[in-house]
Order: C-alpha cells, then sequence, then structure tokens
C-alpha cells in the first residue's frame, strides 16, 4: 500500500465474543472482521460489495467507531484514530459521517426536521447563534434537494426517498470531509435510487468529499465506485478499478458473485451460475481458504494454507493460491 | 435486505392516530365508562373546598350520630335513627358527620397521594431506569440488584414497619406505599430503553458525535414514554387500592381522618346498624380504582400499535 | 382481456379492492386486469404500493379485515374465488392455489418442526392426497427395484399392499401416517434441500434463509396446485442465494406443471426467469407483454422510466430515475395515475381513465398515446 491515503486500515480486526455459561464464558468469537488492509484515496468512492455475514456493515461501523475494533489500526488523515476517546473522538467525528440504509428507522420520529439539522451544529458548536443555524439548516435542505418548508415538518410525513435526503443533509451539517455509505439505496424503490445517487455524486464534487459506498447490489458498485473492494466472510478477497474487476474477476468468489446476478434484459438471459451450498457462518471460518468448501477450483493446497494477497496486474489485488483466467466474454 | 415500508392500508402520522383514537374511544364504551368516572374523581377533588368545608372533618356532633334521614332508600332494619334537620344523603357516621361530606374531602386525599406517589414512581423511575439500561454494565447489575430487594419485601408489612418507626402520617404512608412502587417503574422503564437504544436513529445519534446525556434524555426517553403513561394512569387506582388497604387496617394518622379506606375502617363495627359507613365509601373506593383501570387499558389499547384493527 | 386462445389459469378481472383506515380510504386496487395463462411464468413487477402484493392477497382471500373488495373476480380455471364461502377458498387454498412469502422465517411456524408443517397440510384432507401419496410411494419403490435390481421382502409386501389401497383408496392409520411422512420426505428431496430425513425433523431457526425459502416452496408444491403465488421471494435473499432460488423455480415448474405469478420489484429477475410480465402502478396494471417485447419495446412511459432507472452490472451506463414520487392513495391523482410524474402528459391525462387495450398481439398498454 502507498503511502498518503486518505483513509487507511492496517490489519484491522473486530471479533465479537460469544459468551456463554454459568460465567458468562467466552465460548468462541464472531469474526466479523478478519484482517482487513485497504486505502482509500483522498476524493475516491471506494466500493465495498459482498453478501451478508461478509463483514462489509462491520468493518464500515468499526471505521466510524461505532464499535471498537479488536485490533489493528486506523487512520484518518495520517492520523491514527482506532484508539482515540473523549473529546478527542467527538472531534474526529465531527470530520467523518455516515448514512445508514434504513430511511425510516434512522430518523427520531418525534424530531422535526430542522431539529434534526440543527442538533449537530449545536453539538459541535459550528455556528454561533440561533439564526446562523437556522440560516445553515435552509441550506443543507435545499442543498438536498427539498425546500424549506419541508423544515417543520416530521418524519413519517415524508416519502423514503426523502428522509434518505434528510437523512444525507443531516450527515453534512457538520461539513465532514469522509462519509462511509451503508446501502444508502438499498430501501428506496428503483425509481428514486437514481436520484439519490445522483445526489450523492453532485456533492461529492460540490464538496469534495471522499466516501466509502457499502453494498451487497453489484450493479449499484458499478455506477458509482471506480475502485471495489470484494469481501467474504471478513476478509477482501480482491480489490481492483471495478471495470478490471468486472471485466476480468480473478476471485472464484467475485466470479460466481457476478455470474449470480441476473441482467434486466431477457435477450441476455444466461442462466445464473449457482454457487453450492450457503454462506457460511463467520463463526466457523473454514482452514486455509475461506472460500474453499465452496470453490470449484480448490486444490489441497487451498486446504492448508491460508493464501497471499498478490498483485495479479497493477491495482487488481487477490487472496488466491492460483492466478485464474475466468473466460467471461460477457457480464 | 429491505425493510417493508408502509403495509397496504397501513396509515403514519398524527392526524391518522387521532382520528383512530377517537373511532376506539367510540367503539368501546367501557373505555369511556372509565374515562367519565377518572374525570369525575379529578373534578370532584378539585372542586372539593368549593363544597365543604376543609376543616368540617374535625368535628364531632354527637346528636346526629349515626342516623339516615335520606327519604331515596329505606334500608329495612331496625333502629335506624332519623336525623334532626337537614336531609344526609348519605347519613352521619359515628362522630355525626355527614358521610357525604367526608367522602367529598376524602377523594382529593386519595387522589393526591396516588399521584404523588405515581408521579414520584415514575421520576425515579425514568432516571435510574434508562441510566441502568443504556450504560448497561455493573452500573445495571447494581440498579436492578437493588431493585430486586425491593420488590421482594412485602408492601404491607414495610409499611407497618416504616409506620410504628416513623410515626403515623400521611407523609409516611405515602413514603411507604412509594417505596413499594418504584422498583417496578425502574423495571419497566429499563426494558423498554433497552428496546429503543437498539433503533438505528439511536447509531446515528452516535456517530454524528452526540454524548450520551443527549441521547438518552432527548431521544430515546420521550420516544419510549407511552407505555410508562399507561402503566402510571394504571397505577394511580391501585394505589388508591393499596392506601385504602393500609388505612382499613388501621395505619391511619387519625381515626377521624377522611380517607376512604379509614372510613370504610371506622364503618366496619356498625355494620349491621349502619351499613351506609362502610357501604359507600367501599364502593367509591371500587368504582374510582375501576374507573383508572379502565381509563389505562383504553389509552394501552389506542396507542398499542400492535393491537390496531 | 383474458380472451386469448391459450388456456388460462388466473382470470383477474376489473378487481377493485379499498382499505377503510381511521383517517380515510386507500384506494388500493382500482381496476386491476391479469390473466395468468397455463404453465408459464408471469412476472407481476411494480414499486412500492402499487399493489401487487395486494392482488396476491385478494386472489387468495388473505387480506386483512379493513380490506373491502368493491367489485370484480378472480377466476381460477373459470370459479370466481372472491365469490366463495369460507370453507370452498380453504379447500381451493388447499388444493388449487399456493401462496409463498418473503420472509420464511415469520410465515413458518416456529415451534414446529419442518416435517409437522407439511404433514399438517396432508393431515388437514387426507382424501385428496391418499392417491397422490400412493402413487409417488410406488414410484419410489419402482425406482429402488431399478437400481438394486430387486426388491427386499419388506418392500414386496408394501407395494402389494399399496397395489391393494389405491383401489380402495383407504389406509390404515399406521399406513397413513408413514406414508404421508415419506411423502413429505421426498418433497423435501425434489426442492433440493440436502439431507431431507434430517431436515424433516429440524426447525425453522435451524435453517438457513435460502433453505428456510425451499422448505416454504416445499410447502406450497405439497399439493401440486394450479397456480403458484410468489410475493418477493428472493428479495431478502443474497445475490447466490437468490440464484438457486430461482434456478430451482425454473426445475420445479418443469416438474410439476405449476403456472406461476412471480411478483417482485426486481427487473432483472424478471427478465431472467419470466414468459410474460405485467407492469402495476398505484393499484392498477399499465403494461402486459411478453418478457422480450416489454424490454425491447417498453410503450408506457412508466415501463420506459422504470427500466431507465434500474443499475445493470454489465455496462456502465447513467441511471435515470422518474420524477416525483409514488402517490399516497388515499388522494390519489385523477384521470391516469402516473399523470403526474408523466414526461408525455398531455391534457387528456388527468381527465380520464385509460384501460388496457392490446396495441399488438400479446402486448397491452394502459395510455392515451395508444389510444385507450
Amino acid at each position: 500500500m502507498e503511502e498518503g491515503y486518505f483513509l487507511q486500515t492496517v490489519d484491522l480486526f473486530k471479533y465479537f465474543p460469544i459468551r456463554g455459561g454459568m460465567l458468562s464464558r467466552t465460548k468462541a468469537y464472531v469474526k466479523a472482521v478478519d484482517g482487513v488492509s485497504l486505502g482509500v484515496r483522498r476524493g475516491e468512492t471506494f466500493g465495498l460489495v459482498g453478501e451478508s455475514g461478509c463483514g462489509k456493515t462491520t468493518l464500515g461501523r468499526t471505521i466510524m467507531r461505532l464499535t471498537d475494533s479488536s485490533k489493528g489500526s486506523i487512520s484518518l488523515e495520517g492520523e491514527e484514530i482506532s484508539r482515540v476517546k473523549g473529546r478527542n473522538l467527538k472531534m474526529v467525528r465531527r470530520r467523518m459521517q455516515m448514512v445508514f440504509q434504513d430511511p425510516y428507522a434512522s430518523l427520531d420520529p418525534r424530531q422535526s426536521v430542522r431539529s434534526a439539522l440543527v442538533e449537530p451544529m449545536k453539538i459541535h458548536h459550528t455556528a454561533s447563534s440561533k439564526s446562523e443555524m437556522n440560516r445553515d439548516a435552509e441550506e443543507l435542505i435545499e442543498k438536498v434537494g427539498l425546500n424549506p418548508d419541508h423544515l417543520a415538518r416530521f418524519p413519517h410525513e415524508f416519502s423514503g426517498g426523502q428522509r434518505q435526503r434528510i437523512a444525507v443533509a443531516i450527515a453534512l451539517a457538520v461539513k465532514p470531509t469522509f462519509i462511509v455509505l451503508d446501502e444508502p439505496t438499498s430501501s428506496l424503490d428503483v425509481s428514486v435510487q437514481a436520484q439519490i445517487l445522483k445526489l450523492l455524486k453532485d456533492i461529492q464534487s460540490d464538496m469534495g468529499l471522499t466516501y466509502v459506498f457499502i453494498s451487497h447490489n453489484l450493479a449499484v458498485i458499478r455506477q458509482m465506485c471506480p475502485r471495489t473492494a470484494v469481501m467474504y466472510l471478513g476478509r477482501i478477497v480482491e480489490l481492483a478499478d471495478t471495470q478490471r474487476l468486472f471485466a476480468n474477476p480473478k476471485h472464484p468468489y467475485t466470479r460466481a458473485l457476478l455470474s449470480s446476478v441476473p441482467i434486466p434484459d431477457p435477450a441476455k438471459r444466461k442462466g445464473l451460475a449457482t454457487l453450492q451450498g450457503d454462506v457460511p457462518s463467520p463463526v466457523a471460518i473454514p482452514a486455509g481458504c475461506r472460500f474453499r468448501p465452496r470453490c470449484s477450483y480448490a486444490t489441497d493446497t487451498c486446504a492448508k494454507v491460508h493464501p497471499p494477497m498478490v498483485e495479479v496486474e497493477k491495482n487488481h489485488w487477490v487472496e488466491c493460491h492460483y492466478n485464474l483466467d475466468f473466460a467471461v466474454s460477457k457480464i | 435486505m429491505r425493510p417493508k415500508p408502509l403495509e397496504a392500508g397501513e396509515l403514519y402520522g398524527r392526524r391518522a392516530d387521532l382520528k383512530y383514537s377517537l373511532h376506539l374511544l367510540k367503539l368501546n364504551p367501557v373505555v369511556l365508562v372509565g374515562f367519565i368516572i377518572s374525570i369525575a374523581a379529578l373534578l370532584i377533588a378539585l372542586i372539593s373546598p368549593l363544597l365543604v368545608n376543609p376543616s368540617s372533618w374535625h368535628l364531632q356532633n354527637l346528636d346526629l350520630r349515626l342516623c339516615w334521614n335520606n327519604p331515596a332508600f329505606n334500608w329495612g332494619i331496625g333502629n335506624v335513627f332519623d336525623c334532626p334537620g337537614k336531609i344526609y344523603p348519605l347519613g352521619t357516621d359515628q362522630y355525626g358527620r355527614s358521610l357525604s361530606e367526608m367522602m367529598i374531602l376524602a377523594i382529593p386525599i386519595d387522589l393526591q397521594i396516588a399521584l404523588e406517589v405515581v408521579l414520584s414512581a415514575v421520576v425515579i423511575g425514568v432516571f435510574f431506569g434508562s441510566i441502568a439500561a443504556y450504560v448497561g454494565g455493573i452500573l445495571d447489575e447494581l440498579i436492578l440488584r437493588i431493585t430486586d430487594v425491593f420488590l421482594a419485601v412485602p408492601g404491607i408489612l414495610l409499611a407497618i414497619v416504616m409506620i410504628v418507626v416513623m410515626g403515623r402520617s400521611l407523609f409516611v404512608l405515602t413514603l411507604a406505599v412509594l417505596i413499594t412502587w418504584w422498583p417496578f417503574y425502574v423495571r419497566l422503564v429499563r426494558s423498554q430503553v433497552l428496546g429503543e437504544k437498539e433503533k438505528p436513529y439511536v447509531e446515528r445519534l452516535r456517530a454524528m458525535g452526540a454524548g450520551g446525556p443527549r441521547i438518552l434524555f432527548e431521544h430515546v426517553v420521550p420516544n419510549s414514554i407511552y407505555p410508562i403513561l399507561i402503566q402510571a394512569t394504571l397505577d394511580i387506582g391501585s394505589v388508591i387500592l393499596t392506601v385504602s388497604a393500609l388505612t382499613f387496617i388501621g395505619l391511619t394518622p387519625s381515626p377521624l381522618l377522611p380517607e376512604l379506606g379509614n372510613l370504610a375502617n371506622q364503618g366496619i363495627q356498625y355494620f349491621f346498624t349502619a351499613p351506609w359507613l362502610i357501604l359507600f365509601p367501599g364502593l367509591t373506593i371500587l368504582v374510582i380504582s375501576l374507573g383508572f383501570n379502565l381509563l389505562g387499558d383504553g389509552i394501552r389499547d389506542i396507542f398499542d400499535p400492535r393491537l390496531r384493527r | 382481456m383474458g380472451k386469448v386462445a391459450t388456456e388460462t389459469v388466473l382470470d383477474v378481472n376489473n378487481l377493485k379492492v379499498i382499505f377503510h383506515t381511521y383517517a380515510g380510504d386507500v384506494k388500493a386496487l382500482d381496476g386491476v386486469e391479469l390473466s395468468v395463462r397455463k404453465g408459464e411464468v408471469l412476472g407481476l413487477v411494480g414499486e412500492s404500493g402499487c399493489g401487487k402484493s395486494v392482488t396476491a392477497l385478494a386472489v387468495v382471500g388473505l387480506l386483512p379485515p379493513n380490506a373491502e373488495i368493491v367489485s370484480g373476480e378472480a377466476l381460477l380455471d373459470g370459479t370466481n374465488l372472491l365469490a366463495m364461502g369460507k370453507d370452498e377458498l380453504r379447500l381451493a387454498r388447499l388444493r388449487d392455489v399456493a401462496i409463498v412469502f418473503q420472509d420464511p422465517m415469520t410465515y413458518l411456524n416456529p415451534v414446529l418442526s419442518v416435517g409437522l408443517q407439511i404433514t399438517e397440510i396432508i393431515a388437514s384432507q387426507p382424501d385428496l392426497f391418499i392417491p397422490e401419496m400412493i402413487k409417488n410411494r410406488l414410484e419410489e419403490i419402482s425406482a429402488i427395484e431399478k437400481s438394486n435390481g430387486g426388491l427386499t421382502r419388506e418392500l414386496q409386501v408394501e407395494r402389494e399392499k399399496l397395489q391393494a389401497a389405491s383401489d380402495t383408496n383407504r389406509l390404515g392409520n399406521d399406513e397413513q401416517k408413514r406414508l404421508t411422512q415419506l411423502y413429505a420426505i421426498s418433497i423435501l428431496k425434489s426442492v433440493r434441500l440436502p439431507e431431507p430425513e434430517k431436515v424433516f425433523k429440524m426447525y425453522p431457526f435451524e435453517l438457513s434463509g435460502g433453505m428456510r425459502q425451499r422448505a416454504m416452496i416445499a410447502m406450497a408444491l405439497v399439493r401440486r396446485p394450479k397456480l403458484l403465488l410468489a410475493d418477493e421471494i428472493t428479495t431478502a435473499l443474497d445475490v447466490t442465494v437468490q440464484a438457486q432460488a430461482l434456478q430451482l423455480l425454473q426445475q420445479l415448474k418443469e416438474v410439476i406443471d405449476t403456472s406461476v405469478l412471480l411478483i417482485t420489484h426486481d427487473l432483472a429477475v424478471v427478465a431472467e426467469v419470466c414468459d410474460r410480465v405485467a407492469v402495476m402502478y398505484a393499484g392498477n396494471v399499465v403494461e402486459v407483454a411478453d418478457v422480450t417485447e416489454l424490454y425491447r419495446n417498453p410503450l408506457h412511459p412508466y415501463t420506459q422510466g422504470l427500466l431507465a432507472s434500474v443499475p445493470r452490472v454489465d455496462v456502465v451506463a447513467e441511471q435515470k430515475s422518474i420524477q416525483g414520487s409514488v402517490p399516497d392513495l388515499m388522494f390519489p391523482p385523477s384521470g391516469c395515475r402516473f399523470h403526474p410524474r408523466c414526461p408525455k402528459v398531455f391534457e387528456k391525462c388527468p381527465n380520464a381513465k385509460p384501460t388496457l387495450i392490446e396495441v399488438s398481439p400479446g402486448h397491452l398498454v394502459s395510455c392515451f398515446l395508444f389510444g385507450g
């Protein structure tokens, strides 16, 4: 990894202990994030894709310090933030914000829009007077495509897409430099998704923001993220420029993922390739390569030795023993 | 995974809530009865000083003892004296006081104690319960164990001991009931907050940099408060019952005290000669506590989203 | 609608449903016209609030108490399901039309084992199932005979008993129980659940999401229904598990010859598995066509907008969105319900309601741009 990343994690782990027994002894660990090293460049939209249980949401929450990492480092603009506390943590929080998946539950139903927008300003003392706060609130609400009459209303009076806009506005209230977007459009109707994604892009170029975009939807990732990491069972198994990733996936899981996604065009019907079995649990991670039980190309080595992360072509990293070539004629 | 947006025909919003509530109120006559009784009791309590001289319970007039002259009802017992002078709607007691006047004085006293106990319990419960739930860990364990201890103590015994030790007064009586009541509220608030704090908006607030107290008292508690208010309404009736029980067994500051349980107690000995003395206070205890119970039940039905439709 | 040459299994005509809520009436379905042909997979596609789930629930008689079916009919092979009495409807649900829902965890009974939930269905109306079960078991025994080159004494006796029973269609209690269990296990096998004998004894919480969904499909197919309603069955699944479920659906369709009404908001799923598609918006079907025709030549402005807004894995293209948002059906727009958001709106649209008309063979649209 190069120097000078805007956000960087090095060997980041997050284990959740499973307690049991009379004395609440730790019986096992849910290894949600099992050694992730990544670097996000300033101003980019970094994609994080994977299915349920892969750890992408936990990774996002750990970076945001919503949960403390078990081991490893997180640095924002060169500054180590994995262990800061108290006032320092509060100052860090001002620089990074998060937009959540569920627009229906991520707003306090009893709080008006204005109050929700003004609150972060009060917490971080970014405005000095009430009138300044109100003015900023009006600016924010317009920036996300709503208008000032909406300020007096309450969340339940809005549709899903509008609520997500409000959530974005709240995130922008403290003028952050970095935003983690956790499935921001997954709960929205498809005809509204594009509006929100476009809004996010516009705001990014307007305010010079850096995004980490988490999603299980490969199609959305392809549209939004120039660089993407594929996660499986707590680790990144492939990382590349998105177009390369889609055109030439190197990890069997990435390939399986891509072949499982249906295309909205019956002329391109391909018979979805099915990956056998279900996603294993992050409690019982297979030895050697964690994808081995479902991999059609697995060998004995894969069962015994953990695969290294190899740069198979420029800026294209894969965690696999072999340099596989899938004839991906059309995806 | 997509969470379900509103289901077909499901509604949100205050306008919907209010209309639905009113509809349910019409639909459920029992709640209406409870509502009326509770309002009536509160009204009587408020205008009581206008109706009856507040110090008239001290006065005894032995000439008027145990008499009944309300023409509307004939007890069919021999030896019922006829009261001289004006009509006493509910007869008189052994001290010569008009029972109806004593009851009008008693209702505000009972209600006042009930409201004091319930409001204090709610405040204590909200404070300790929400902190226990939000902070968790050792503090939570500590608070829970303390409530366990208090829950294990039988209320009546505790009241008796306290009164013996601290003397007979309304204050001690109120305190005794409060001490047995608050643990329940701590647990109730705690379980509500435990559920509420897992909601996504709480996490968003944390990500924003909001501190614990702000999240807890400005967001989580207001959103959890409904079930507690419902319980409080129900408990008004229960507290009245409890206080009446305590005074009934004699834990009253003065035998003359116009308090429903006490009045009933004073009336036992005259059960066969002047049955009105126990009957009317007893009925009133029943009706008022029933009224608040029905009201609380009704409010719960109206505001509990799972019971809708 | 419905007067097509090919046989239809389900005909929904002019279905109007209103939900009576305390702040007003929600006009959820405003004259839905739909038909499912025998043996096909019809995709019913639309966004939240368009009424696709409501349509399915109405057909099966599972609408909540505050719903009123104002008018319309749902003809299953000619009989109107909406006019049936409770018992008739229960029988129809048991025998002819089955529904599978999105979240199997909530729709499976958590305290009963999977096997018990299946056998429960059979035990409720044993007479319906006995012939099928006997036939199924006889086939199994023949298969064993073929692969082993012969039968054990036990199996021979069993076969004789069954052949005798198949004439009278009566079984002893023990026989029936055993046969029911075997039948249930064979159904679990047919939905590709590994180790079906084990799964039979397991509880829903012990199964993964994908397996639960298969169990639900298994329960729906116990009675070999004429019509299977699948309501957002893949929405909650991961994409690799979704692929498995869709493959299963296709395989089953071959074997069991059920017609499927696949309800989803996902236009990619529809493109992958459906033969024909019906698009719904705000309580109406606005376009119906063969799947290739719909994607190649969408006529209704909503369909066009919808297709343009779907993100694709195969190309990088700017997605478009449809301006505005889905209307509140308590106060639906006048005339054509899409007109406030329609880029091609003109004077007639707010004033009158278009109807579905056939613009080219098999392709119906409800839009004034094409008559209607």
